[in-house]
């Protein structure tokens, strides 16, 4: 029996690859696989394309290609023999912009809203970019800095030279992001605790906290808002009547909360019974137990979820207009009742130009969390 | 037993003491140094802010007439934007000092609130709209139109009764807001579109062609729009319902904001007793006797309130109509000061 070198051709290196046959790759395979599948696949690509073509170009016209841009009153977004239909009317929000984002702030003093914007994104990109060095200081900075140095900014110290600017001129994106912000600051440690207190085995925080979530989750936001904006002032003298600013606030809070728990509640139920049983078989005490080993875990569950609050959170701003509080979206809709701007267009750019705010801080919230989301799992390999 | 009668007492006056706004508004008013005025806040040429932010309108200016005439400041007053909802709240509770916030005055309110609506600022009431192609003048001539009017309304009520008062027939085509009825309107769905005449001239704006479009004279209901004040605090009351009167009064004798100062030398003893060179008249309101010099100084007579904010010199260009002086047809009517 002769060996390998009997045979006249030994191959010894791997044939080198070759390149898909032309028919699988390139942009036309492409579409005939995905788009092009099947009957079913070709009718619904084909309706899309026609939605499509249907939708977005009378809309890119409308708001960019025949929107006006400029003017200095109603008549510049009219039909004029220039321009038979004109469009989207921005002239309109950039004569009002200024009100969308301060509302009724003195003229003067708008430049401490302006520095309590930078100082809220420094303390959000801060504690939210995972990259930055010192993050215990920045969420120092975040929970006890900027809430003392945006009150002082914001309200006012007579003390120092600022003077006091009562919150019924505060208005518009300021009123929203100062909701927003609140809200989500204190929905989560609270919410953390109500769920921790509902998973509690002692009876009365368990009752507590059940009864809290369910009552809150029970009753709509408005009718809390409406009842603290006019039951409130009927029992309690007008002196010892907190701000209404301030109602809104501890309204909004505690509603997230109560959300907050319940999300958070899902998340320690998907962490394993073992985990707990070997935390304490560790001997570890309760709360260290909790903020080593259960929480951080169940955080990672709930991510999506939480963020999913903060998202209803922060359109959910919108109604403490029934506080009398004039927030970005009831700014835009005083302005659009300037008779000096009324046009037929007029509204509907308002109404767009609010809904590009809100889909713009939304759709940041949610990529950020996808990324976080993404560095966890990558993390949880490991 | 006493300290249980004591301690009953003093949770009664507590209790008390919160229901009690302060009684005393004008004293209230002065320390504070400000006045706080309910106002609307989305209510075109009568409430709501410009693009800096300051108030301005119709109902903005009444207040700052009364702030004029307790401070010499139209500037010294906070306005609290209200929704129709808690605006009567806000009032009884004491959180603002007067409400001027196109309110109409009925009797139920009047009577049930524990609130006082010292004088008509404005007679609004309830209007049609038309196309000038339809060459119809008045509102007699709509027999058999159709009208958009919103849903639920009083005006969807006053519309029915009013046709059916005249014999007229009537097809309503109604809509859940007031918008989507304009625009139905103004696509062709309807000959005509009511609502509050005020309202009419703002919407009329967000046609594509206003000029195109006339509101009819006539004015099928009463919507008579008054400041509201707390009941009980005559004097306070006073001065809110005087502050209408000498603003009437200014421009019935021809006294405006450009030559008030030349009219404090003039002979003619009502301007003199107006302008508080003669009589002691502001003093029995509790306030200065140049009191209405002030608001006059300041903010101006009736008529050049109207006409800035919601008249000729506005994009809303509403006529004066019942607003009128009583000398030139309307119903605004000033009693005499002496």
């Amino acid at each position: 029996m002769s060996a390998i070198s009997d045979q006249a051709y030994l191959r010894v290196l791997p044939a080198q690859k070759l390149p898909p046959p032309a028919e699988r790759t390139g942009i036309f395979n492409w579409l005939r696989e995905n788009l092009l599948s099947s009957p079913t696949n070709i009718v619904l690509t084909f309706l899309c394309i026609l939605l499509f073509a249907w939708a977005v170009p009378p809309l890119i016209r409308f708001f960019l290609i025949d929107a006006v841009w400029s003017g200095t009153d109603r008549d510049a977004c009219l039909a004029s023999p220039a321009q038979m239909h004109p469009g989207a009317c921005w002239a309109f929000v950039r004569v009002w912009v200024s009100y969308f984002v301060y509302g009724f702030y003195p003229l003067a003093e708008r430049w401490r809203v302006d520095l309590f914007f930078v100082a809220l994104t420094l303390g959000i990109v801060w504690l939210a970019r995972l990259s930055t060095p010192r993050r215990d200081l920045g969420a120092l900075y975040f929970f006890v800095g900027l809430p003392i140095l945006s009150f002082i900014l914001l309200h006012g110290a007579p003390l120092i030279g600022l003077p006091v600017v009562p919150t019924s001129l505060w208005g518009g994106i300021l009123v929203t992001v100062v909701v927003a912000t609140i809200g989500m600051v204190f929905s989560l440690p609270l919410g953390i605790l109500l769920a921790l207190g509902r998973n509690s085995e002692m009876p009365v925080m368990k009752l507590a906290a059940v009864g809290f979530i369910e009552f809150v989750r029970g009753v709509p936001l408005i009718t809390v808002l409406f009842m603290a904006s006019v039951m409130l002032p009927l029992f309690v003298p007008e002196q010892f009547a907190p701000d209404k600013l301030v109602r809104a606030l501890i309204g909004v809070a505690l509603f997230a909360s109560a959300y907050m728990a319940e999300v958070v509640r899902g998340g320690l139920a998907a962490v394993p019974r073992g985990q707990y049983e070997a935390a304490r078989a560790l001997g570890l005490t309760y709360w260290r137990m909790m903020g080593l080993v259960i929480l951080p875990q169940a955080l990672r569950v709930t991510l999506p979820n939480i963020v999913n609050t903060f998202i209803g959170l922060f359109k959910d701003t919108t109604l403490v207009f029934v506080v009398g509080v004039f927030d970005f979206l009831r700014t835009v809709e005083a302005a659009r009742a300037d008779p000096k701007w009324t046009t037929p267009n007029t509204t509907v750019t308002g109404y767009a130009f609010a809904a590009l705010f809100y889909f713009v801080c939304c759709y940041g919230m949610s990529r950020y969390a996808r990324s976080v989301e993404a560095h966890l799992t990558r993390a949880g390999r490991r | 037993m006493k300290r249980l009668a004591t301690a009953f007492a003093l949770a009664t006056a507590l209790a008390l003491g919160t229901q009690a706004a302060p009684a005393d508004t004008l004293a209230t008013v002065k320390q504070r140094g400000e006045l706080i005025c309910g106002a609307n806040g989305t209510l075109a040429g009568f409430g709501m802010p410009d693009p800096q932010g300051n108030w301005t309108g119709f109902d903005v200016d009444f207040c700052r007439a009364i702030a004029a005439a307790i401070f010499n400041d139209p500037q010294k007053v906070k306005f609290v934007p209200l929704t129709a909802k808690d605006r009567f709240t806000a009032l009884q509770s004491g959180e603002i000092d007067v409400l001027s916030r196109n309110t109409t005055w009925t009797l139920s309110r009047d009577t049930s609130l524990g609130l006082d609506f010292p004088a008509i600022t404005y007679f609004d009431g309830q209007g049609f709209m038309v196309r000038k192609a339809l060459k119809v003048s008045s509102a007699l001539e709509l027999n058999d139109a159709s009208v958009c009017v919103q849903q639920g309304t009083t005006s969807e009520l006053n519309l029915a009764d009013y046709f059916r008062s005249n014999h007229m027939s009537l097809k309503t085509v109604t809509f859940a807001t007031g918008e989507e009825a304009l625009k139905a309107y103004e696509s062709g769905r309807c000959d005509s579109y009511t609502t509050d005449s005020s309202g009419l001239y703002g919407e009329r704006q967000e046609l594509s062609e206003p000029s195109q479009h006339i509101v009819l004279p006539e004015i099928i209901s009463k919507e008579p729009l008054s400041p509201v004040v707390r009941q009980g605090d005559n004097q306070w009351t006073d001065i809110v319902r005087w502050t209408h009167f000498v603003m009437i009064d200014a421009e019935e004798l021809g006294i405006n904001k450009g030559n008030v100062d030349a009219k404090l030398k003039s002979d003619d003893p009502e301007t003199r007793r107006l302008l508080g060179v003669e009589g002691q008249y502001g003093e029995a309101l509790g306030l200065t006797n140049d009191w209405a010099y002030r608001i006059i100084k300041h903010i101006g007579n009736y008529g050049e309130s109207f006409e800035r904010n919601i008249g000729q010199g506005s994009p809303l260009k509403i006529v004066r109509g019942l607003n009128a002086l009583w000398t030139k047809g309307g119903l605004q009517y000033g009693p005499p000061v002496r």
